[in-house]
């Protein structure tokens, strides 16, 4: 008795705290499709004239366009380098694996304003504020720590005697990282992209910070959108970035299975 | 497939303060079946991975049939190596990892599909070819990983611990498989264990390590009868050591007085191998060469009395502990032996034949 009535608390407690972390997409989702000029909660009546708005103005399609150029780049280049760094660690004993680690994971224990206004100052002098490769170089190292730390999970756990291995079957030491290694570090690595994109995709404090006229992302976007419009086409977009974080975990989810 | 000759001559590696390997030289006939025997730190890892060609020597030469390997890298060795936890691919499945060497060598996939599905039946896994590698059990992975090592005919055949992580009954029944393929196939082995029961049952000869240096290289029943060292006679199989005193010397027999023992005196054999050169000696003996007897028994020479400590029933066999003035002696006998009859706490006559009582140079 006692335990069901245990069970029932602990199960009405976990469904309120479900609904507490769910509860902004309850909302931004409905108004979003509001026929409203602004935003209200409820919404009223129903229509996508919101979201036909946000692919009719450059300013709002166009930052999206940055935003998902910024995000490609910084996963391509933070993958590749991360993924690097992760296989140089496997190698390392195990303290100064630690050591080393410590640094590169440096960018997610850094408060991101800090980093914001660090860059800010040596970004203007070489002419980075306001460029998609700023951006991107911002971005970079934001995602790299979510790169290590994927890659580093698998490289770590994996038998490095299947390198030996290969190469005792007859494989160069390229032929056996590519036929391999690769392979066998490839869920890390795709887990590590996701990641990377995610961080990019949806980062504000930096890219406030770097963006300018010449290079907007879509929450840079929606944050002036937010502060002088008010229009539900904010809430459009941001169900246009759940959708795009969505799909991804998802993504993840299904490499993780397999 | 014939097997090829192994000669390592003095091989020498050193880590930093640490000497792995200390002028190691092996002979290995074709079709022949050694195996490094010792302890984890004996050199034994070092001087195979050293023939697979991952270690670099500080000096050295290693030749397949005559032929200098010691500067190729591993994958121009053309040697089958099976590494301990196998080290299979986890994103192929069987066949693909049995095909692995193959495509390296740029098969033809007809000749591939043929070459695996006679190797893989000669290791009895024809019927898992399409399976995942995490699908198998382990005595199956091991099976794979030797498959994938054989299957292109390499002349030498290099396994490091293949059995370690296995259990027992299947340890037994692949170590018989290993034997059996070996045989048929010709192909030259050199292996490696710290298992002496693994050694014993599968060696043509037996290399035992320590320190980096081979301690005694022989036959298995040579090792067993007549250990080159104290260290040898106590690590393959077991014995029982007593300190000693050289009094006398007739031959290969001499006499001895125990430490333990004040007056007594014992024969014994120097060993062929090693014979003590100073006073002081330590005399070897199996615990199946000590007889067991009722104390009132008429005292033949070389008997000490003591007390059953310990009977352990181990199924074919019993093993006894003997509290003694010489410290606790192990007795191991027949299950339905003379020696089986005694208890715990009976008080016993232990004795021993001259032959089988070895004198070796102090540990």
């Amino acid at each position: 008795m006692t335990k069901g009535l245990g069970n029932g608390i602990l199960s009405g407690a976990t469904g309120l705290l479900c609904l507490f972390l769910i509860m902004p997409t309850l909302i931004v989702a409905p108004i979003s499709f509001t026929q409203t000029d602004f935003i209200t909660f409820p919404p009223r009546g129903f229509s996508g004239r919101w979201y036909e708005a946000f692919f009719e103005r450059p300013e709002w399609y166009g930052s999206l366009i940055t935003s998902t150029m910024v995000a490609v780049v910084t996963t391509l280049l933070a993958t590749l380098l991360g993924s690097m760094i992760a296989l140089g660690l496997a190698r390392l004993p195990r303290r100064a694996n630690r050591l080393v680690s410590f640094f590169f994971l440096l960018p997610m224990i850094v408060p991101t304003i800090i980093t914001a206004a660090a860059l800010y100052s040596p970004f203007a002098k070489l002419g980075l504020v306001a460029t998609v490769p700023g951006l991107v170089l911002a971005h970079t190292i934001l995602a790299l720590p979510f790169v290590v730390i994927n890659v580093s999970a698998v490289a770590q756990s994996m038998d490095w005697r299947m390198v030996n291995a290969a190469r005792s079957l007859g494989a160069t030491p390229l032929v056996a990282f590519l036929r391999v290694t690769l392979p066998v570090l490839a869920p890390g690595i795709a887990a590590g992209a996701i990641f990377a994109f995610l961080t990019s995709f949806d980062e504000v404090v930096v890219a406030l910070f770097v963006s300018g006229s010449g290079a907007t992302t879509l929450p840079v976007q929606m944050w002036s959108g937010i502060r002088f419009e008010i229009s539900p086409i904010v809430a459009a977009a941001s169900c246009l970035l759940l959708v795009v974080s969505c799909l991804l975990l998802a993504l993840f989810w299904f490499l993780k299975r397999k | 497939m014939t097997g090829a000759a192994v000669q390592i001559s003095h091989l020498s590696k050193r880590y930093s303060d640490f000497v792995a390997v200390d002028d190691v030289s092996l002979d290995v006939a074709p079709g022949e079946f050694v195996t490094l025997l010792g302890l984890s730190g004996s050199g034994k890892t070092t001087t195979l991975m050293a023939v697979a060609g991952f270690v670099d020597l500080d000096a050295g030469r290693i030749a397949i049939d005559g032929r200098d390997i010691a500067g190729l890298p591993p994958e121009k060795r053309d040697l089958g190596v099976v590494f301990q936890n196998y080290a299979l691919f986890p994103h192929l499945n069987v066949f693909e990892n049995v095909a692995f060497p193959l495509r390296m060598r740029k098969w033809t996939q007809p000749a591939i599909e043929k070459a695996i599905g006679r190797v893989l039946d000669i290791v009895s896994l024809g019927h898992l070819a399409t399976r995942r590698i995490a699908e198998l059990s382990g005595g199956q992975q091991q099976r794979v990983a030797l498959a994938r090592a054989l299957v292109f005919e390499p002349p030498v055949l290099l396994m490091d611990e293949p059995l370690g992580a296995l259990d027992r009954s299947l340890r037994d029944q692949l170590q018989t498989e290993i034997k059996r393929i070996q045989r048929d196939l010709g192909v030259t082995v050199l292996y490696v264990t710290h298992d002496q029961e693994e050694a014993l049952a599968l060696s043509d000869r037996i290399a035992v390590m320590a320190e980096g240096k081979i301690c005694q290289l022989a036959t298995p029943d040579e090792i067993y009868e007549n250990p080159a060292s104290a260290f040898v006679a106590g690590f393959v199989g077991e014995s029982n050591f007593i300190d000693v005193t050289m009094r006398g010397q007739d031959g290969p027999l001499a006499t001895v007085a125990p430490t333990g023992i004040p007056g007594a005196l014992f024969t014994a054999t120097t060993s062929r191998a090693a014979a003590p050169a100073q006073a002081q000696a330590v005399m070897a003996i199996r615990p199946e060469a000590l007889r067991l007897a009722a104390l009132q028994d008429t005292p033949p020479c070389n008997a000490i009395p003591g007390r059953v400590a310990l009977r352990e029933f181990m199924g074919a066999t019993v093993r006894l502990t003997i509290d003694t003035e010489l410290g606790p002696m192990i007795v191991r006998d027949g299950r339905v032996s003379e020696a089986a009859r005694f208890k715990a706490g009976d008080t016993v006559r232990l004795s021993w034949n001259e032959r089988d009582a070895l004198l070796f140079p102090p540990r």
